[in-house]
């Protein structure tokens, strides 16, 4: 008896597992890319950025969040239609260009299938030529900072950041510590170097990741560098 | 034949005459139809205490855990450490409002009203008024969160022709709402009572408090939201223009201290102990002169009409229930409290050679402080319903190990003793224990000292207080300031410190935007106002950043980071080899393990995101700021 009590769900589940009513098909398409500038990636913090899918046709419009992670590479599964792309205009540290399909910062996605697709934008600034390196316990960053927009959205350099974390996520919720140098401070953009002390009482390893963040005022999103990871 | 022929028509004949009237069409006996409502003054009564009923908080005692999700206080209740472990950044839908079935009923309420007979509801005027100023209040709720928002001043009907686009209305800018609240206010006052016993309907006095709120409110965004420039709307929904604070200004101050001047409300001074009277103020609902306008609680076993604060936060040891200890107040805000001489300090700790400082009793670091310390946080070493608060984390020994233990209140043996001892307090700190002050204090505004408050079938009668005068106060002194009158500023604020045992007056020389922030958190604290205060001042985006960071002890300064909640627990000292200091105090500062995430508040946070759902009904709604 107790037997048949417990096959009885299972021949249930199994009937209605090959139910048709309520299986849909998973989402197959996928689309990726990066968000670039002339082919280099724009380095973003994880999850902060993120850009809108709107598929026109229903009745009620709600757009898919898709979040950009922290090396500019974007990725989501879809049904095969037609999207509207939309970045937000505040998001990102940088502008949208103008998409010359849709005279408009909106971007037609015709899925198919699977299908790669990199987000041209113009960020206010690049971070060129980062070296890292690291001696006795110190980790210290070179780079240069170009100014790409320099029209009258231009942007002045808030501040600079060398943050370093313990782990491959770093930004300013992830460090276990940074240095900082305020934009007005910076004698010359081409020629930036700044040093972080390892905490050692926070760190039980011996490497950790370190990456530099630009903060322009008036521009929530900071940029950065890829990440670098750095042998103690 | 015939007789039956006759029988027939004679029934026919007295069948027309049957009262419809009764016999079918009765009149229900489960509802109250419009037109019965409206003819009787007591119905109309509970119509309107339904509708004051429903008025939002974000914060109150209703809803501990909402407390925690900012700097003042730890949630001590495992379902809620996400707030501090996995809460990086506030959604952009955080404190969304936009309640315009509520809107309508109070529309619909003031239209009936307004068609009411004067001769069968004598109290027409006020009825009409309390509408108004209850319409005023959720425009107000929504205004806060939202910024401009369509203003609605009729209930709106479908008429099922298919298009619906007259129904569509598009925001009013932020300043046409808050302007829209000031006017509807200063129409009601005059039918209002000027009653200081009148605590949960509207007073002159209540209309003139809140006039003081919603004119700050719009001044300082008019005034900080130049900071802000990404956090405007080009049409005015949201932000307001800078040129408008000092009028605002001007209104509020006009109003705090026309209630100040010529209100029947005073500040509440009934109790010697300066600490217990800041605590009594909340409780006392018999003859209360600050208290203004407050929703009243009753002592029940219904949760909708009793007030919980009590049962879930009551210090955990000597709990009347199986639950208690959840609101733990931060050391972040414990440190805020001044020193008695005006200065600000950290809770000294340490002795400058790094050797430990030995308290006699816990409560000896706190001593000399601002009397709200003790008035707001239940401290170690006090006492609550006559009881002992025992707070203490453990034993530590002179090589700086600890002895504790995994269970409240628990024994264990020290090193070199034969019998077993206590190792940890009745109510904690033990970390990750919930229900223990795991920040080392408890929440003592609004906890019930009436024996039953902590039980589950009872529960506590203490109002939520809403507004009171010491708002009032920094209200005047917060827009004197702004106005160029520190002097007027130091003034008020002396009033209200000195209540709180800080005698000695500031002088205008004093008083910084740095003091008032300040004042305001040490004040109401717990009484739902800093979220508002910090976006008013657009210093949520700049305390809140987002940075990982040690507890702060740059004290006192409003833009401060205060990303994560600290304790500061106590420990008795033990030397096994004896020592002078055997049993006395000594006091660490801790970070819970569970808070690890650093709150990050965006600029898309200041104005809470509009649904999708309410844009696809209505295209002429433009999103807030950041959210397209």
């Amino acid at each position: 008896m107790k037997k048949i009590l417990f096959y009885i769900p299972l021949i249930f589940s199994l009937i209605f597992m090959s139910c048709e009513k309520d299986n849909y098909d998973a989402p197959s398409a996928r689309l990726y890319g990066k968000l670039v500038y002339q082919g280099e990636a724009i380095h973003v913090e994880a999850h902060e950025v993120t850009f809108q899918l709107w598929e026109p046709g229903w009745q009620l419009s709600n757009s898919i969040q898709v979040d950009v992670n922290q090396d500019g590479e974007y990725s989501a599964m879809l049904f095969p239609s037609t999207y509207k792309l939309i970045i937000p205009s505040h998001q990102g540290p940088f502008r949208n260009i103008t998409n010359t399909e849709t005279q408009s910062d909106t971007i037609i996605v015709n899925l198919g299938g699977n299908k790669e697709m990199d987000i041209e934008v113009e960020p206010y600034y690049m971070i060129r030529n980062a070296q890292f390196s690291q001696s006795g316990g110190t980790v210290s960053a070179s780079f240069g900072l170009e100014q790409i927009i320099t029209d009258e959205d231009a942007k002045s350099i808030e501040r600079v950041n060398l943050y370093i974390n313990t782990t491959q996520f770093v930004d300013v919720q992830s460090k276990i510590n940074s240095a900082e140098v305020a934009g007005g401070d910076i004698a010359d953009l081409s020629s930036v170097t700044m040093s972080v002390t390892v905490p050692e009482t926070r760190i039980d390893q011996s490497y950790v990741y370190a990456r530099v963040g630009v903060k322009m005022a008036g521009v929530e999103d900071m940029i950065f560098t890829a990440v670098q990871k750095i042998d103690l | 034949m015939k007789k039956f022929i006759l029988i027939a028509l004679i029934i026919l004949a007295v069948m027309p005459g049957c009262n419809d009237e009764e016999f079918l069409d009765r009149e229900p006996t489960s509802l109250l139809l419009d037109e019965q409502l409206w003819q009787d003054e007591s119905l109309v009564f509970s119509l309107v205490s339904d509708l004051y009923w429903r008025i939002n908080d974000y914060q109150s005692v209703k809803s501990w855990w909402e407390y925690t999700n900012f700097d003042e206080a730890f949630a001590s209740n495992a379902g809620d450490y996400w707030r501090h472990r996995d809460l990086w950044d506030y959604g952009y839908d955080w404190w969304r409002l936009w309640d315009y079935g509520y809107m309508r009923e109070l529309n619909l309420f003031i239209q009936k009203c307004e068609a009411a007979d004067e001769t069968v509801i004598t109290s027409k005027a006020r009825f009409l008024a309390e509408g108004r100023f209850i319409r005023a209040t959720l425009y107000f709720e929504m205004v806060k969160r939202m910024g401009g928002v369509p203003l609605i001043l009729e209930p709106l009907t479908y008429d099922f022709s298919g298009d619906p686009s007259y129904l569509q209305y598009p925001r009013a800018k932020e300043h046409e709402v808050y302007d829209f609240i000031l006017s509807e206010l200063d129409d009601i006052k005059a039918d209002l009572p000027n009653d200081v016993n009148v605590k949960s309907r509207a007073t002159q006095g209540l209309v003139l408090a809140m006039k003081s709120r919603v004119a700050l409110y719009a001044a300082s965004i008019a005034k900080y939201g130049a900071n802000t420039p990404e956090v405007t709307l080009p049409d005015g929904e949201v932000g307001i223009s800078s040129s408008m604070a000092n009028a605002y200004y001007q209104t509020a101050f006009d109003a705090a201290e026309e209630l100040i001047g010529t209100g029947p409300y005073s500040l509440y001074n009934k109790k010697e102990n300066l600490s217990e009277n800041f605590a009594r103020l909340f409780q006392d609902k018999s003859n209360n002169p600050e208290v203004i306008f407050a929703k009243d609680y009753v002592q029940s076993m219904n949760n909708e009409e009793s007030n919980p604060w009590t049962l879930v936060n009551q210090p955990w040891g000597e709990a009347e229930d199986l639950e208690g200890g959840r609101l733990n107040p931060s050391l972040n805000l414990a440190q805020l409290f001044e020193k008695v001489d005006n200065t600000y300090e950290p809770f000294q700790t340490n002795a400058e050679d790094g050797d430990w400082i030995y308290y006699d009793d816990p409560m000896d670091i706190f001593k000399d402080r601002d009397a709200r310390l003790a008035g707001t946080i239940m401290l170690p070493g006090s006492t609550f319903k006559g009881k002992p608060v025992d707070i203490w984390a453990g034993f530590m020994l002179a090589d700086g190990s600890v002895i504790s233990s995994d269970k409240f209140g628990d024994t264990g043996s020290l090193p070199g003793k034969d019998v077993d001892e206590q190792v940890v307090g009745k109510d904690g700190p033990i970390d990750g224990l919930e229900w223990g002050a795991q920040t080392g204090f408890y929440v003592r505004k609004f906890m019930d000292e009436a024996t039953g408050s902590g039980q589950r079938g009872v529960k506590s009668d203490v109002w939520w207080v809403r507004y009171r005068l010491a708002e009032v106060y920094l209200n005047a002194a917060e827009a004197a300031f702004e106005l160029g009158h520190p002097d007027v500023a130091a003034t008020y604020m002396n009033t209200v410190r000195t209540r709180a045992g800080l005698t000695i007056p500031l002088d205008q020389s004093d008083i910084s935007f740095d003091r008032i922030v300040n004042e305001r958190k040490v004040e109401l604290a717990f009484e739902g106002h800093e979220l508002w205060d910090m976006k008013r001042w657009r210093l949520a985006h700049q305390v809140w950043n987002g940075e990982a960071v040690d507890l702060s002890t740059n004290i006192g300064v409003a833009d401060e980071i205060q990303t994560r909640v600290f304790g500061l627990w106590p420990y008795k000292y033990y030397d096994e080899n004896g020592s002078e200091n055997n049993y006395k105090y000594v006091f660490k500062v801790v970070k819970p393990s569970n808070v690890i995430a650093s709150h990050r508040f965006r600029m898309g946070n200041y104005y809470s995101s509009i649904s999708d759902g309410v844009i696809n009904s209505n295209p002429l709604i433009v999103r807030n700021p950041n959210h397209n």
